[in-house]
């Protein structure tokens, strides 16, 4: 080839050199910034993980960041065809589709006890026969807190423990919640709950928002909840921690246990981004079928340990709705899926689990 | 009379640029949607599977052009050290558009995911369930998109150094186009492109 060096050292090059730095400091800055590494304060799925970390006493090794302590259950949703008319995915057919779940509580700290709080949640996740799956997250309130995952943040930060106390600062809750007037229909309702002693006598709240899409292409806004056949509802036991998957146990022992899931239409001007709002009870309600659960298992070895139970999986016939909240519960659970993995995979940089609660926390 | 190229055939060209966007595209849209707790996570999400499966068909079918079409070579008198870091990373560069996209449908596939490119559109799983696997995967996947990331601005601050700097023809032989470079004529027939002179 040519030597270039007769006409490649004209007596710009210092500008020349500005421009391919510059090129190289953009195209990496601008990465960095998608990536959120210059603003440390927009919130990422990374920092709602970590201050649900911190709430639930720090790391866990293996466990969810959050709905930490949990049981494996297994059984089939029985399609009864109802709901058909509004969504394609088969799951509303007539007929089985087989289903893991899991029944848990809401924190970050797998050896809480049963009593210290009202809610239980159900997650589950329907296998289809077309290889599509549906996975929700279900809570045991027909609301939630907050609308959005800011506030959704801000109510874990006025929530951290005080190290002095061990309890969240009274005056920093009662802050955030007088800023964050939506809170008022899950405040009334949390006044009145109380730790149920069972996971079976509970109804689980979808609370997002979510579309049946129809064989024509139909968008109807629905929310759904699964309503139980057991009300024998007693008091929790005292002097037991646990005593939830005795419950359970027993109960799965004496034979399946069955909710209906009843899908609520709403009617337009519904809100469908606001799960702090429950629709009006005089809108339409399907019953679409029977969820059966006949087994549990140890959520340390059981089937449902490596499922991130993320919401927005969903099969044909099923979509998202606007509900900001769905993205940001999708992003977070990738990231604590994430880090509970590798933490089983003993990947350089994570705590290897043990299995084993630790005396303290006992 | 040789036939050395001065720049790479028309296929190689509009699969590089096309590449170059969609990737650059895919990088961002990656880092970003991992981070983002919006509404954009969902979207992102969306194009990032189907973009993924598109990027790794491309990279198929360009490394086939690549063994077939020989690539211009490098100027003679770029230092050994250059020319080796330029192999390396042309190498490395096509490594990772091929291995990316297999290892995050392979990672979706260990996390129990259903590879979903659309509302009803699903890929097959190419690993059985397995968290651990999973785990493993979706680090790597994480840890080549900064390398990938690290040698494309390696790639583009190199080739605006041929470009402005050294102006030695290596940028030009992938823009294409007429050969400006200020050197004299080459009597050996180097300036003839594709069958076609240059001038």
């Amino acid at each position: 080839m040519h030597d270039p060096q007769p006409l490649s050292r004209p007596p710009r090059n210092g500008l020349r050199w500005a421009l391919i730095a510059g090129a190289v400091v953009v195209a990496g800055g601008a990465f960095a910034y998608v990536g959120g590494w210059l603003t440390s304060h927009r919130l990422t799925a990374q920092r709602l993980v970590d201050e649900l970390q911190r709430n639930g006493g720090g790391v866990h090794p293996g466990y969810r960041r959050n709905h930490a302590k949990g049981v494996c259950v297994a059984g089939y949703f029985e399609g009864n065809g109802n709901a058909s008319a509004y969504s394609t995915a088969s799951v509303f057919a007539v007929g089985r589709t087989p289903v893991v779940g899991r029944f848990a509580i809401p924190g970050g700290n797998p050896y809480a006890p049963d009593g210290s709080v009202p809610i239980r949640s159900l997650a589950l996740r329907f296998n289809l026969p077309n290889g599509q799956q549906w996975r929700t997250g279900m809570n045991s309130m027909p609301v939630f807190p907050v609308a959005t995952p800011q506030a959704f943040y801000a109510q874990q930060v006025a929530s951290r423990k005080d190290p002095a106390t061990g309890k969240p600062d009274p005056a920093k809750l009662a802050a955030f919640f007088a800023a964050h007037p939506e809170t008022a229909a899950f405040r009334a309702w949390a006044k009145t709950a109380r730790p149920s002693a069972s996971f079976i006598t509970e109804s689980y709240y979808g609370l997002d928002a979510f579309y049946f899409i129809d064989a024509q292409g139909g968008r109807h806004a629905v929310r759904w909840r699964m309503a139980p056949e057991a009300t024998d509802t007693n008091p929790a036991p005292a002097g037991d921690d646990n005593y939830l998957v005795s419950d359970l146990k027993q109960r799965l022992a004496r034979g399946p246990q069955r909710w209906h899931l009843l899908v609520t239409l709403a009617a337009p001007g519904d809100p469908t981004d606001d799960a702090t709002k429950v629709w009006p009870a005089d809108r339409t309600t399907i019953d679409a079928g029977t969820l059966v659960l006949t087994g549990e298992q140890p959520q340390d070895n059981g089937p449902c340990r490596d499922i991130n139970y993320d919401p927005t999986v969903l099969p044909a016939g099923i979509a998202i709705s606007d509900d900001p909240l769905l993205p940001a519960r999708s992003a977070a659970y990738a990231d604590s899926y994430l880090r509970r993995t590798r933490e089983e995979a003993h990947v350089p940089g994570t705590t290897a689990p043990t299995h084993a609660p630790p005396e303290a926390a006992r | 009379m040789s036939t050395v190229r001065t720049t790479f055939s028309l296929p190689a060209r509009v699969l590089h640029w096309t590449m170059a966007a969609l990737i650059l595209a895919m990088l961002f849209i990656g880092v970003g949607m991992v981070a983002t707790v919006s509404e954009k996570h969902q979207w992102l999400l969306a194009i990032h599977k189907p973009l993924g499966l598109a990027i790794l068909l491309l990279a198929i079918v360009r490394l086939v052009v690549r063994l077939r079409n020989p690539p211009p070579p490098l100027p003679e008198d770029l230092p050994a050290l250059q020319k080796l870091a330029a192999h390396l990373s042309h190498w490395l560069l096509y490594a990772l558009m091929i291995a990316m996209p297999l290892i995050g449908w392979a990672m979706l596939s260990a996390g129990g995911y259903p590879v979903m490119l659309s509302a009803s559109l699903r890929l097959p799983a190419i690993l059985p369930e397995n968290a651990l696997v999973f785990a493993w995967l979706r680090t790597a996947h994480g840890v080549f998109a900064y390398l990938l990331f690290l040698t494309f601005l390696a790639h583009m601050g190199a080739a605006l150094y041929h470009g402005l700097i050294r102006r030695d023809g290596v940028l030009r032989s992938m823009v294409g186009g007429q050969a400006r470079n200020p050197s004299p004529p080459m009597p050996d027939g180097a300036g003839v492109v594709n069958g076609r002179p240059t001038d």
